[in-house]
């Protein structure tokens, strides 16, 4: 018996075991949020089908309608990049939505201070300095969490209010775009250096490069979590911070690394959602979600939907940025406003994880306890819930 | 005469500082209570929207703002049912159900908000409730004395629930859940009950919040927090998750977005540096973090779901 709950307090235990979605967990979630969103459709008089089938058409039925999903999708990937990693090293980074503002800020100051660059030099480096933006506003919050004890989804959430002032404070002043002299100052820069703009892949369409970048940057964070011994450092934390410590590893600075990496991607996202736009300069509407168009907490929607697997995130943004894309078509179809695909978002994010509980508690019933111990979650061998989790958020 | 135009501004930027503290504080409270027993609730910007949004709609169509409020604090305390059955009996990862939750609510109230009602209209604000004698007072009463309801319920609020936490069984039982819910549940303490209490207590205060808000700004838009929810869970730690240290903060974000708007609409400093001072309230807020990290203890058992026979 003793035996027995000793095992059943490990499966409970949550390193980010308790975030990982399994098989099972994935089309149950999809599948009720899916669900819950037709009948939201039907309570507001629309057809579910009809606008489901404009919503999937809209987003995946032509050319077009896949690049613009593409587009959509390149800053929830970038995220969610990120998410994987901080998510992997068991920190919890609700930071995006600031870290993308950021290196958003840090890319626009760059192609401000040199447009004459020469593209192929003026486009990495506004890259380098949207990750550098969004990598400082990842490790300070890793490093309060590392060596000052602080919550880090309080210090990340505050930072993004920080980083929203930063932001009004500096496209209203400093960045300002002056040319409209006379009247009253429209918080935008000037268009940015056409150097700078990212340049597009397919004749026609508005795919640019952020695509092939952020599909890049998902294998390099897979094989880096996967293929070295950096990341194995950084999950091996995430499982166990007391094991990890105990096996010699650097703790503390493995937290700042995952949180200083999380950044550097929301940063990038910054960069693409600057430079990649169709106006080529950075504007504020005062609210973090005007520039990031929320991507910092959609990011971790993709994530999750993702198991905190870079390559499957690929295709959970992707599903994701169709969702927005189609969110418009649905709209015109049903008269339903978009607002429909974020509140959905939000069921699925609330589905993945109270699912994994039920179907854990289904495989307790069903199986001798020591064989469900002994199981890995299905997604990623390594993610076995055996290993204890962290002091600071197991159970005493 | 300037002499007397500087007092004036000061009592109207005091007074206006309480209310705009108002909706934080009634959040904020809510969400100590919930943090006390050990359940972390970070949807509460999304209750607050759907809370504002439900008592705008309801004050649009009857006229009657308690009628308003009262439907700003059923919605949430449904959320806050709904977010115990998340993160109390299904046990979820409350760090990221919350944002599930905040996320649903900021699309929800939208949609709803575009569907039912489309363009912005106003509705009236709530009336001036002056307390006799005390309210008279010159300067201090126009400050402290000459609010809304509203404001007054969420100041009562902060010593009412200090005496629960600290001098009811109730509020020991609340401590308790959130320390060493293992312990508690020995002494047949029912966790998951108290936990589901406090998160629909604090959940209801959140739509109340929301409520606030919407009443005080007699308007609803998309995404009309603009994260102050977010700010209300960070101003529980800021306050040390005492009832009077949240009433601080609060204050604090009251009193300094008054100010700025005084400053802006007065024109004494130029907008840039009004945008600067704008930032000081999330930088101490961050400070506060760490100051509050290394003095005290959060709940032992905060965001941690409870597994009896674990």
């Amino acid at each position: 018996m003793t035996m027995g709950n000793a095992t059943r307090e490990r499966i409970f235990r949550r390193g980010w075991g308790g975030l990982l979605v399994s098989w099972f967990a994935l089309p149950m979630a999809a599948l009720a949020a899916l669900l819950v969103g037709a009948a939201m459709l039907l309570a507001l008089g629309a057809n579910p089908l009809t606008g489901y089938h404009a919503l999937v058409q809209g987003a995946f039925g032509s050319m077009n309608s896949l690049t613009a999903t593409a587009i959509k999708a390149v800053p929830l990937l970038l995220v969610g990049v990120g998410i994987c990693i901080a998510f992997r090293a068991n920190v919890l980074n609700i930071g995006g939505e600031g870290q993308i503002v950021m290196g958003g800020l840090a890319s626009t100051a760059v192609a401000l201070a040199v447009p004459k660059l020469p593209g192929p030099v003026l486009i990495p480096l506004v890259l380098l300095a949207g990750a550098a933006g969004g990598a400082l506003w990842g490790a300070i919050p890793g490093a309060l969490k590392a060596y000052f004890n602080v919550n880090e989804i309080l210090s990340t959430i505050m930072l993004n209010i920080v980083a929203v002032q930063v932001m009004n404070y500096l496209l209203a002043g400093p960045l300002v775009d002056r040319s409209f002299s006379g009247f009253s100052l429209i918080p935008q820069t000037k268009r940015l250096s056409p150097h700078a703009d990212l340049p597009v892949l397919i004749n026609g369409t508005q795919l640019h490069l952020g695509a092939v970048l952020a599909v890049l940057v998902a294998v390099a964070v897979y094989a880096f979590l996967w293929k070295t011994g950096l990341g194995f450092r950084l999950r091996a934390v995430g499982l166990s911070r007391e094991a990890s410590s105990y096996a010699g590893m650097p703790v503390k600075r493995t937290i700042v690394l995952a949180l200083t990496l999380a950044g550097a991607m929301a940063g990038l996202a910054g960069v693409i959602l600057v430079f990649g736009s169709a106006s080529h300069r950075m504007v504020t509407d005062g609210t973090a979600t005007g520039f990031t168009g929320s991507a910092g907490f959609n990011g971790i929607v993709a994530a999750l939907f993702g198991g905190l697997n870079p390559l499957w995130t690929i295709v959970s943004s992707f599903i994701f940025g169709g969702l927005l894309v189609g969110g418009d078509f649905m709209q015109i179809a049903v008269q339903v406003p978009t607002a429909l695909i974020v509140a959905l978002n939000g069921l699925v994010v609330v589905f993945v994880v109270s699912i994994e509980y039920v179907r854990r508690r289904a495989r307790l019933r069903a199986e001798p306890v020591w064989e469900a111990a002994d199981r890995h979650p299905p997604l990623e061998p390594a993610a076995t819930n055996s290993v204890s989790a962290d002091p600071g958020r197991g159970q005493e | 005469m300037s002499r007397f135009l500087t007092i004036t501004i000061l009592t109207a930027t005091v007074a206006s500082g309480i209310r705009l503290a108002t909706p934080f504080l009634l959040a904020s409270l809510g969400e100590t209570m919930g943090q006390r027993s050990g359940v972390l609730n970070l949807g509460v910007d999304g209750i607050m929207l759907l809370g504002a949004f439900g008592a705008y709609y309801t004050a649009l169509h009857t006229h009657d703002l308690w009628l308003a409020v009262l439907v700003g604090i059923l919605i949430g305390v449904v959320m806050g049912l709904i977010t115990a059955v998340i993160s109390v009996t299904l046990k979820a990862e409350q760090g990221i159900s919350g944002i599930g939750v905040y996320l649903f609510g900021l699309g929800m109230s939208d949609l709803l908000f575009q569907k039912l009602v489309g363009t912005p209209v106003p509705i009236s604000s709530l009336p001036t409730l002056k307390i006799p004698l005390v309210g008279t007072i010159p300067g201090l009463g126009k400050m402290f004395f000459q609010a809304n309801l509203l404001v007054y319920v969420a100041f009562l609020l902060v010593p009412v629930l200090a005496f629960v936490l600290n001098r009811t069984t109730y509020g020991t039982n609340i401590k308790a859940v959130g320390e060493n819910p293992a312990a508690a549940d020995s002494l047949g303490v029912n966790v998951a009950r108290i936990r589901y209490s406090t998160v629909i207590l604090g959940s209801g205060l959140a739509g109340l919040g929301g409520a606030a808000l919407a009443i005080q700004l007699g308007i609803f838009q998309s995404n009309l927090t603009q994260g102050a929810g977010f700010i209300a869970v960070a101003l529980v730690y800021f306050g040390a998750w005492r009832p009077l240290g949240v009433m601080g903060g609060s204050l604090l974000y009251g009193m300094v977005a008054a100010t700025v708007l005084t400053w802006k609409t007065l024109g004494i400093i130029p907008q840039s540096a009004s945008d600067l001072a704008a930032m000081a309230p999330a930088v101490l807020t961050v400070v506060a973090l760490v100051v509050v990290a290394s003095r005290f203890r959060q709940p032992a058992a905060l965001a941690k779901p409870y597994q009896r026979g674990g």
